[in-house]
């Protein structure tokens, strides 16, 4: 039942959108103990609806910061997340500030260019679980603290 | 013949998944709504980069494994090795406290798989044995009968 239940979730072709737009940096420090710390307003918009099978318990929804720094070839920060319970609350519009503490491993955000994903993770009611992205890029930190 | 087949069936599963414990199941609610108490998961492990997003099963030296979604990644340059930190999607906050390293940030060598596909409810059974054991004796005994009977 399981493998049915997923084979049918395969034949499912989504077509989600999504769209951010930073509304504001609201603060921008390093912190006492040394690493750099930002705080940022989000307006994050999508179309999740296509992502939905009958077989969809949630989806799970997360916006991360992506960048990279001479230390790291990769760093994921994930600012903020959602549960979507269902295909009607799955075109939405939000405004918020990160959700999580945006926190470097180390001094590098000063003129930091970054991508903003926005990741999902359908969770079904049986079987198996999907993940994709969508990575949304041309973002950047300013070059002083605030 | 039954235990046999359901070993080899384990083992199988084991080789197939690549990981120490392909199946496991939840036992707490810091995976809810997505995850019940009682649901099971089934993991899947390979080399590749964990990244966030991915819901993965570690234990760095505790009673029982953790199974909770990734929501940091700082992943260095020169060896690939990797700092991550976890966080249950029912909890408010992530599980830097409960780290047993004093790094305070989990290192890949403790993750045991990705959970790739669950089925509900399932795991209740190995709960309530756990909880009445009376009921495991139970089951165990009947089990015992039918090896029996199936002999003749």
């Amino acid at each position: 039942m399981c493998v049915i239940a997923s084979l049918s979730d395969n034949l499912n072709i989504p077509s989600p959108s999504a769209e951010i737009q930073i509304m504001n940096i609201n603060w921008f420090q390093k912190q006492p103990k040394g690493s750099d710390e930002v705080s940022l307003t989000m307006n994050i918009s999508a179309d999740l609806q296509s992502l939905f099978t009958w077989n969809t318990k949630q989806v799970f929804i997360f916006v991360a910061a992506e960048y990279e720094t001479r230390k790291n070839s990769l760093n994921q920060v994930s600012l903020w997340d959602a549960i979507i319970p269902a295909k009607e609350r799955a075109k939405f519009w939000i405004r918020s500030s990160n959700k999580y503490r945006f926190v470097d491993h180390g001094k590098n955000l000063r003129g930091k260019e970054f991508n903003l994903t926005l990741h999902w993770h359908v969770m079904p009611k049986t079987g198996k679980m999907f993940a994709d992205k969508i990575v949304m890029s041309g973002y950047s930190l300013p070059e002083e603290y605030i | 013949m039954v235990i046999s087949s359901a070993l080899i069936i384990w083992k199988g599963l084991i080789c197939i998944t690549g990981s120490e414990s392909p199946v496991v199941v939840v036992l707490s609610g810091s995976m809810e709504p997505g995850f019940k108490r009682g649901d099971i998961l089934f993991l899947y492990m390979n080399r590749d980069p964990i990244r966030a997003g991915q819901i993965v099963v570690f234990n760095d030296g505790r009673d029982v494994p953790i199974v909770h979604r990734v929501i940091e990644v700082h992943e260095q340059r020169d060896n690939k090795e990797a700092d991550i930190l976890t966080k249950g999607d029912a909890n408010l906050y992530d599980d830097r406290m409960l780290y047993t390293s004093s790094n305070r940030w989990l290192q890949q060598k403790y993750i045991m798989g990705r959970a790739v596909g669950f089925l509900p409810y399932v795991g209740w059974l190995t709960i309530i044995m756990t909880d009445k054991p009376i009921i495991k004796y139970i089951l165990l005994g009947a089990l015992g009968l039918l090896v029996i009977i199936s002999k003749e």
